[in-house]
């Protein structure tokens, strides 16, 4: 149930929902298991130019939005991805997408057309892999040598690692952060493809040793590095969240069609107050969980100031009860719902795999107590200030 | 203003803003926990300055922002009714005059009475001349509102009404009561329920005050003896009180984000019950500020108001828009009581053991010992959370209804507790 969409909107939510639903029956998905790469280039090819990946990317650059909002648009795609549980590089190329286009500049002007056509993917390089794996740590570092960066450190997990053209790395230099855009076939880089719970997603552990980047591989600047790295995490978190609601939607409606076919002593499953009791719980965590990601896609898309609340409220709520909704999706289910076979476990994945990446719930919930003690800080300074102005 | 004349969003905005700086008094400090019961004579003079404050919210043309202009309302939108909240957050103000007052009280008036009926008491609600409270729950039957046994025979142009209500808030300090009443036992539960509206003071009805486990009295019970209704405060048609207590409950059921209510929008810590704020600062108090487990606590309780709030809003949207039907609201309602008694729950685990002993410098921790035996109030009142489930599974997902045994049968055939310990038969 999306409320409010354009008709725009809604043309391209139904475009994309058609394709997906064509072109990934159950044992086309689960064949995706196989293929080292997770998706069908063509498949991803194709995806593109209903506008996937160039969303994000401003105008000047050969992207463009259907609303006026690319990011608003984007997690309908995403919501679809996870409805579908579709495979691709998705979060990752459009969350570099959107820092190249913010940034502007060379990197811009040499990548975006390719991303928006589909041409090149860009893994965006976050995360970082033990002991320094706790969300938003960088400990990757750029050192000035002549007029380039050299960039040494280990990015992990990073989404489609092994099948990215280029890397945009945040390190850590002297003074700050700094963004650097890297070919994949840059010296000094090794690319080791993860084992992952999901059948089509995949991760790398990407190794940087003295990787040379000349300067007009620098991203934005030293001085927006900090605030643009967390917008970036906000639009991952936003993409990430409406894509795991997208799978619960799925779930949900998998096992409310279920209970309703499957009888035991005589009746439907779904006659068993027990079980209704149940699924009126799970239907709250589902509408509780699209209202706080759609809060915070509304933000984050407009830039509000609570955009870093909304997405550590949507991350920590979702985080927390999507995995618990889809495991009893599994219990209601029964055997069948531990099968191979059968369909739900593709979004028990996908969900399983949002609440894990780009910060815990308790890493995010951590966050939150954070950002209340500083509002309360702020509040008690304006209050006083208030008093010494009156 | 705008070419029609209607006051833009933004000037009401900013002439609620101004007129609130200079007339309501600010939100007392953001402390929070069951009201430990004042006196009597506190409470009266607390409900007599909300009734002051109605009144100047009236002289202000600012009450009943969503109420029509020709019921003494502003006819605005439930857009200026967002903006006042928001810009309400920091300032006391009347909520006794809110629920069950304005919603779900007026809104049934609003929708089901006649002209004369909302002329004689939409304006005086407005200015803070009738508090309101509903007769619906009774002592035999708490979720099973149609199950009604209080009785109202017609006599002329009167009825008279005998029976019993239960579970109204502050009856003793209120005016009106809207009353559910059983018109005719020979048909079945659902047919022949009737509403009307009486005056709570009146020779006939006996008021008696309840003592909660946590020594609050604010519940009420009432003996109705009878007690004469002028045909001309029945609310819809004789017998088709059941079409009326639908929409009834569906306003109860939203009363949280009904534009006919005012309260202080999100992030306000000056709203009543727990938030992220007020458990920071019992963290605080109970000296675990900086306890990994205890910020961890407060920011999933944060992240739980916030969702009950977001949810809300989704509802709302939905069933205004027409994209889904009013049983949605059950959804709300389910995590109004759930995520309560998460948050007293989580209030508790931060006090500590001063929650259950404590000094008088640990007032605060103490009240939430309080909080957390009174933890499933919110899962109770107002139609209890099974039955919740029961709307969300069966009107909302679909499913299957409950059997029960008193469909298509005379009312007064259907067994209840009292039948049932004479007849003997289980």
């Amino acid at each position: 149930m999306n409320t409010g969409l354009t008709s725009d909107q809604q043309l391209f939510v139904d475009t994309t929902r058609k394709f997906l639903q064509d072109g990934l029956p159950g044992p086309v998905r689960r064949a995706l298991r196989d293929r080292p790469e997770g998706y069908d280039p063509s498949f991803w090819k194709t995806g593109t130019e209903l506008g996937w990946t160039s969303l994000l990317i401003g105008e000047e650059y050969g992207g463009g939005s259907v609303s006026g909002n690319g990011l608003r648009d984007l997690a309908l795609v995403a919501q679809e991805f996870g409805r579908h549980a579709a495979p691709g590089p998705l979060l990752t190329t459009n969350v570099a997408a959107f820092a190249l286009s913010r940034a502007g500049g060379a990197p811009a002007r040499a990548v975006l057309g390719r991303i928006a056509d589909g041409d090149a993917i860009v893994a965006w390089c976050f995360s970082e892999p033990p002991p320094g794996d706790g969300l938003g740590q960088i400990a990757a570092t750029a050192v000035a040598d002549g007029g380039d960066w050299l960039l040494t450190g280990e990015k992990a997990p990073v989404e489609h690692g092994a099948q990215a053209d280029l890397f945009l790395v945040t390190a850590r230099t002297a003074t700050g952060l700094i963004q650097l855009l890297v070919p994949a076939t840059s010296p000094g880089v090794t690319v080791t493809p993860l084992q992952t719970l999901d059948v089509s997603r995949r991760f790398a552990l990407v190794d940087f040793r003295d990787v040379r980047v000349p300067a007009d591989g620098v991203v934005g600047s030293a001085e927006s590095a900090p605030a643009e790295v967390d917008r970036q995490l906000h639009v991952a978190l936003a993409i990430q969240t409406a894509e795991m609601v997208g799978a619960l939607d799925t779930a949900f409606e998998l096992t409310v069609a279920w209970a309703a076919d499957r009888y035991s002593f005589g009746r439907p499953l779904d006659s068993y107050q027990a079980l209704k009791h149940r699924f009126a719980d799970l239907k709250m965590w589902l509408e509780a969980s699209h209202a706080v990601v759609d809060a915070a896609v509304d933000a984050v898309a407009t830039d509000a100031g609570d955009s870093a609340e909304l997405v550590s409220v949507a991350k920590a709520y979702v985080g927390h009860y999507g995995p618990e909704l889809a495991q009893d999706c599994v219990q209601l289910h029964g055997g069948i719902g531990l099968t191979f076979e059968h369909d739900l476990h593709l979004y028990l994945r996908r969900v399983t795999l949002g609440s894990a990446l780009l910060g815990t719930v308790r890493e995010h919930r951590l966050r939150l107590a954070t950002l209340l003690e500083d509002r309360g800080r702020l509040t008690t300074d304006l209050g006083s200030e208030r008093k010494a102005t009156a | 203003m705008s070419v029609d004349g209607t006051e833009s969003v933004e000037d009401f905005r900013l002439r609620a803003r101004r007129w609130l700086a200079g007339n309501l008094p600010p939100t007392s400090s953001g402390g929070f926990g069951r009201r430990t019961a004042g006196s009597d004579e506190e409470e009266l003079a607390e409900v007599a300055t909300e009734r002051r404050w109605q009144r100047q919210l009236w002289d202000g043309r600012l009450a009943g922002i969503c109420f029509p202009t020709g019921y003494g309302g502003l006819g605005l939108t439930p857009a200026h009714a967002a903006a006042f909240n928001e810009e309400l957050v920091g300032y006391a103000y009347p909520w006794r005059l809110q629920v069950p007052t304005m919603t779900p009280c007026a809104a049934v008036i609003l929708e089901f009475g006649t002209h004369e009926q909302k002329i004689a008491h939409l304006p005086a609600i407005l200015r803070g001349e009738q508090l309101w409270m509903q007769f619906l729950s009774e002592p035999g039957s708490g979720s099973d509102v149609a199950g009604a046994q209080t009785t109202a025979v017609r006599e002329g142009d009167e009825w008279i009404i005998n029976g019993s209500k239960i579970w109204t808030t502050g009856a003793w300090w209120s005016d009106w009561g809207l009353c559910l009443a059983r018109t005719n036992s020979d048909v079945p539960k659902h047919r022949g329920l009737t509403v009307f509206m009486l005056p709570i003071h009146q020779p006939g009805i006996e008021i008696s005050r309840i003592e909660m486990l946590d020594g609050s009295k604010e519940f009420c019970q009432e003996f109705m003896t009878d007690v004469r209704v002028p045909d001309s405060a029945r609310i819809g048609g004789v017998d088709d009180g059941w079409t009326v207590v639908t929409r009834w409950l569906f306003h109860e059921r939203t009363y949280a984000s009904s534009p006919l209510t005012i309260r202080p929008a999100r992030g306000a810590d000056g709203a009543r019950g727990e938030s992220g704020a007020s458990l920071l600062s019992l963290a605080e108090q109970a000296g675990r500020r900086d306890d990994p487990r205890a910020r961890e606590l407060v920011g999933e309780a944060h992240a739980l108001t916030v969702a009950v709030r977001e949810l809300d809003r989704r509802v709302h949207a939905a069933i205004a828009a027409g994209t889904a039907s009013d049983q949605l609201a059950s959804v709300s309602r389910l995590m109004h009581g759930v995520v309560a008694a998460q948050l007293n729950t989580i209030a508790f685990d931060l006090a500590g053991p001063r929650a259950v002993a404590w000094g008088a410098p640990d007032e605060e921790l103490g009240s939430r010992g309080i909080s957390y035996l009174t933890r499933q109030m919110a899962s109770i009142a107002g139609g209890t959370t099974e039955m919740a489930r029961n709307v969300v599974s069966e009107r909302v997902l679909g499913m299957p209804r409950e059997r029960t045994l008193d469909r298509n049968i005379p009312f007064r055939e259907v067994r209840n507790s009292s039948t049932a310990r004479t007849d003997g038969r289980r």
